[in-house]
């Protein structure tokens, strides 16, 4: 399987993340084994499962408005979310070692309270933290929070990005032997001045003194969920980690390239950013018992109702008459305006395109809706014995379509544990993947190495970022 | 039965405390210390701690940030403290403070539910303005005039006032959007696919002067519905606030007939405010020394503040004394219509276990005080019932937030 690979140099390590099942059909809830979307309960065990595997982090999306479906509120996912950090810190209570990640707008947040917030955590957490910067451009989930509106989609990377270099300044506010504390002397802080800071920047005009001393990862691990011109600039110039949705092997290795690439302008080495693509799975003693599952939650996913639902998504119409089982409909997609069938989700970049696939393959195929839906949409990324995906998680590693994967299990509670249980020690034996913890940090566990000065990074990204505005955005919502 | 609370600081309420403290002095930012502090607590069955916050840096004075060395600065976000807290702690409510004036309402809301979800129905909410102009600074988004509560001018008085009707809409933002689920809003429906029923979410659609909110929320209903809401006052204004917002309302009494007058002032707000909710619990907060003689209480207490270089002042009562001198004053208090206290330890390391070990004991002997947790909720141990979901009460009829008077209604169909 690693015929590719050069047997000589020390294998790369596979880095691994778990992804608390989001907010979409792939989640399943019909099942009998679908647990609490809500209870903390829930949340610990994947947490724990995790942490048993050895994992590098938990990983948490956030989606800051209840999905909407022609203007009513969207009933057959899974929906109810807690607030990131408040669960995140909870969760820090129930593991040791394992990462901490949680996503949080760079649009509806401040850098201010947001650097609070993190740094809060780090410290909680002995230094597991981690913060995926996204962006959410949309009016539709600004309508929940003061600052309101819509953002100019061309500003949303500036803003991103100046956010982010802000967040890492105020990390940098404090003196690393500031906090002095000799009760002797009475002295707890060295200087009356720790904690100043002040940016005045295009997004950003700030000033004071920062309320959170230095975090034991001094700055947490910054991750980026983009996936356009604009992402991956942002990637490059300011996160440590980029989660993609790049999961086949060779979109993953042209994505790995075209990023790495991009890193030497920001005066950073390749291993500096660690590319984790999402990634779902389906295991079985066989392989036919494995497709067999995969064919089995892949119906599960998509419920007569939701295949008609992620038609409509690319149509932009309403096709609520359409029999699921029945062939597709005669009209073609509503190109005429801004989709407005499924608000909160992320729709098709090229809805015209995508329908005349579609009906091409049904066509060729006789695919109900229900079979064509279940067909071209969201298929797991892995799916064989436990053997066959420890091979190929290895072999997308060392031949560099990814450096690891964030997985997606699609039940909660218990959705990971078949793959701690059969894939993890496989991935052992192959020496690819820790046996035990070698570090109390994220940082660590991911083989950061010490935390890169503010200063460093703003001089390295001196040169304004390229925005574009045509491809898919990233946003507070689940990603892939 | 009365209700006793502490006010948790890493070291403790005399600014002095850490310099005579054993602890770490990094203790504060270590979750090992608070988890301590918690359990301690916990011991001495208290209905709840609060923690304190604010956007900015610690300060000597309220004004603006000092430049003083020689005291304890830099803290943790509460809600945070308070969420990792919540899984290593039973029966003990647990309170932070959070921001009615810088924080995101719905981020507000969204905070305290999950507090309550991690906490299994043991979490509330201390809604606290922020007013000093060096915290504006910190955000950028809108400024504020410089302003002394020593020296109040007409206009800061304004301000005053706008920051707390601002805050009434905070809470009110976050009570509906809290309701916006109902209990039963999930049905996992096999038959028609269907994970929600979408008539039991409701958009809270609030519009007010300061901010406006979609919703719903993010998240479900909470496990107490209404997480209790306890607001900290010192004057009219802010008693109106809690009358028409809190459950239950922190004060500061110098002494018994203070107690009185200001338990008689609350429930005139209640009355011009109409409030609607059950009458609010009056707690009153001192800040306590306790030692075995009421000479060693003082003792330490002059220790500190000549460490600190002055004498300790505070807006609550500072009493240094023993254990049952404490409780026949509490005792009195209870007779002016305090129902229960929030008690601010002068030095952590010795005051809290004070109070958990010396105090409740005496209380529990004159049979004023639990002998164990008797509710599993903070709503339970304060007596408080677990209220309908406020759209359920309304029915179809009015899905809209009541306006604060004076303010106009939007689309009240």
């Amino acid at each position: 399987m690693t015929a590719t690979a050069t047997r000589q140099q020390p294998r790369k390590q596979v880095h691994l993340a778990a992804h608390f099942p989001g907010v979409n059909n792939h989640t399943v809830w019909s099942d009998p084994q679908a647990g609490s979307q809500i209870a903390f309960s829930s949340f610990a065990h994947l947490a724990r499962t995790a942490e048993r595997g050895r994992f590098d982090f938990f990983f948490l999306a956030e989606g800051l408005r209840v999905r909407e479906h022609h203007g009513r509120l969207h009933e057959l996912d899974v929906a109810g979310r807690p607030n990131t950090t408040a669960v995140l810190a909870a969760l820090a209570s129930v593991t040791d070692r394992i990462g901490l990640a949680g996503t949080l707008s760079t649009t509806f947040n401040e850098p201010y309270e947001l650097a609070r917030q993190i740094a809060s955590l780090d410290h909680l957490s002995g230094g597991r933290a981690a913060w995926n910067a996204v962006t959410s451009p949309d009016a539709f989930t600004g309508a929940n929070f003061r600052r309101g509106g819509y953002l100019d989609p061309s500003l949303r990377y500036s803003r991103a990005r100046e956010f982010a270099l802000t967040v890492r300044e105020l990390w940098d506010s404090w003196a690393a032997d500031d906090l002095v504390g000799d009760r002797g002397t009475g002295r707890f802080l060295r200087r009356g001045e720790a904690g100043s800071f002040a940016h005045a920047g295009d997004q950003f005009d700030i000033a004071g003194r920062f309320a959170v001393p230095p975090s034991p990862q001094r700055h947490p691990v910054v991750l980026q969920a983009g996936d356009s011109e604009g992402g991956r600039e942002f990637a490059a110039a300011a996160a440590d980690v980029a989660f993609t949705r790049h999961s086949g092997f060779e979109d993953g290795q042209a994505y790995y390239v075209d990023v790495k690439r991009r890193l030497a302008r920001y005066g950073r080495a390749p291993e500096d950013l660690k590319i984790l693509p999402g990634a779902t799975f389906a295991l079985g003693d066989t392989e036919a018992e494995a497709q067999e599952l995969a064919a089995h939650v892949r119906r599960q996913q998509v419920s007569p109702a939701t295949a008609i639902l992620l038609l409509e998504l690319v149509w932009n119409r309403d096709l609520s008459g359409y029999d699921p089982d029945g062939p597709l409909p005669q009209v073609d997609p509503d190109l005429s305006g801004e989709p407005t069938v499924l608000r909160g989700r992320v729709g098709p970049t090229d809805p015209a395109a995508t329908a005349r696939k579609w009906r091409a393959l049904a066509e060729e195929r006789q695919l109900s809706i229900r079979d064509l839906v279940i067909e071209v949409t969201g298929r797991q990324s892995f799916i064989g014995t436990p053997a066959h995906v420890a091979a190929e998680i290895d072999r997308y590693v060392q031949n560099d379509a990814a450096d690891g994967f964030i997985l997606v299990p699609h039940l909660i509670p218990g959705g990971l544990d078949p793959f701690v249980d059969q894939v993890i020690p496989l991935l052992q034996e192959r020496g690819v993947f820790r046996a035990e913890y070698t570090s109390d940090t994220l940082r660590g566990h991911l083989g950061l190495g010490p935390a890169r000065p503010a200063t460093a990074w703003a001089a390295a990204s001196a040169h304004p970022p390229r925005d574009r505005t045509d491809a898919p955005a990233a946003t507070a919502t689940d990603s892939p | 039965m009365s209700h006793l609370a502490v006010a948790l600081d890493p070291f403790g309420w005399h600014p002095a405390a850490w310099r005579r403290s054993t602890f770490d002095p990094t203790a504060g930012l270590r979750a090992d210390h608070w988890v301590r502090l918690a359990r301690q607590a916990q011991s001495g069955l208290l209905d709840f701690v609060t923690f304190e916050d604010a956007p900015g840096l610690q300060s000597s004075r309220y004004e603006a940030v000092d430049t003083r060395t020689d005291q304890v600065r830099g803290r943790l976000d509460a809600v945070l403290v308070a969420a990792r807290l919540a899984p290593l702690t039973q029966g003990l409510g647990l309170v932070p403070t959070a921001s009615t004036t810088f924080a995101e309402p719905f981020h507000v809301s969204t905070a305290i539910a999950t507090l309550d979800f991690v906490s299994d129905g043991r979490a509330g909410w201390r809604p606290q303005v922020h007013g000093r102009a060096e915290d504006a600074r910190l955000f950028g988004l809108r400024s504020l005039p410089p302003w002394s509560p020593s020296a109040l001018t007409p206009e800061t008085q304004a301000v005053i006032r706008s920051l707390f009707a601002e805050a009434q809409d905070v809470v009110e933002v976050v009570r509906w959007l809290w309701d916006s689920w109902e209990d039963d809003a999930v049905i996992r429906d096999p038959g028609t696919g269907r994970f929600l029923d979408r008539d039991r979410l409701h958009h809270v659609d609030f519009t007010g002067e300061y901010f406006s909110v979609k919703g719903p929320s993010i998240t479900p209903r909470p496990p107490q519905g209404q997480p209790p809401v306890i607001a900290l006052a010192h004057a009219r204004v802010p008693y109106e606030f809690a009358a028409r917002s809190a459950d239950v309302v922190l004060v500061t009494p110098a002494d018994t007939e203070d107690a009185a007058r200001i338990v008689a002032e609350v429930r005139a707000a209640e009355a011009d405010v109409g409030r609607s909710l059950p009458p609010l619990l009056v707690f009153a907060d001192l800040l306590t020394f306790l030692d075995t003689d009421s000479g060693t209480a003082e003792a330490r207490r002059a220790e500190l503040d000549e460490l600190d270089g002055q004498p300790l002042s505070s807006d609550a009562a500072i009493r240094a004394t023993t254990a049952t001198q404490l409780a026949e004053e509490l005792e009195a208090w209870e007779r002016t219509g305090i129902a229960g206290f929030r008690l601010r330890p002068g030095e952590v390391a010795v005051d809290l276990s004070r109070i958990t070990d010396q105090l409740v004991p005496l209380l529990q002997s004159r049979g004023t005080f639990r002998r164990s947790y008797t509710g599993s909720t903070l709503r339970e141990q304060l007596g408080l019932t677990r209220p309908a979901n406020r759209y359920v009460v309304l029915g179809g009829a009015a899905r809209t937030p009541s306006p604060r008077p004076g303010q106009t209604p939007e689309d009240p169909s």
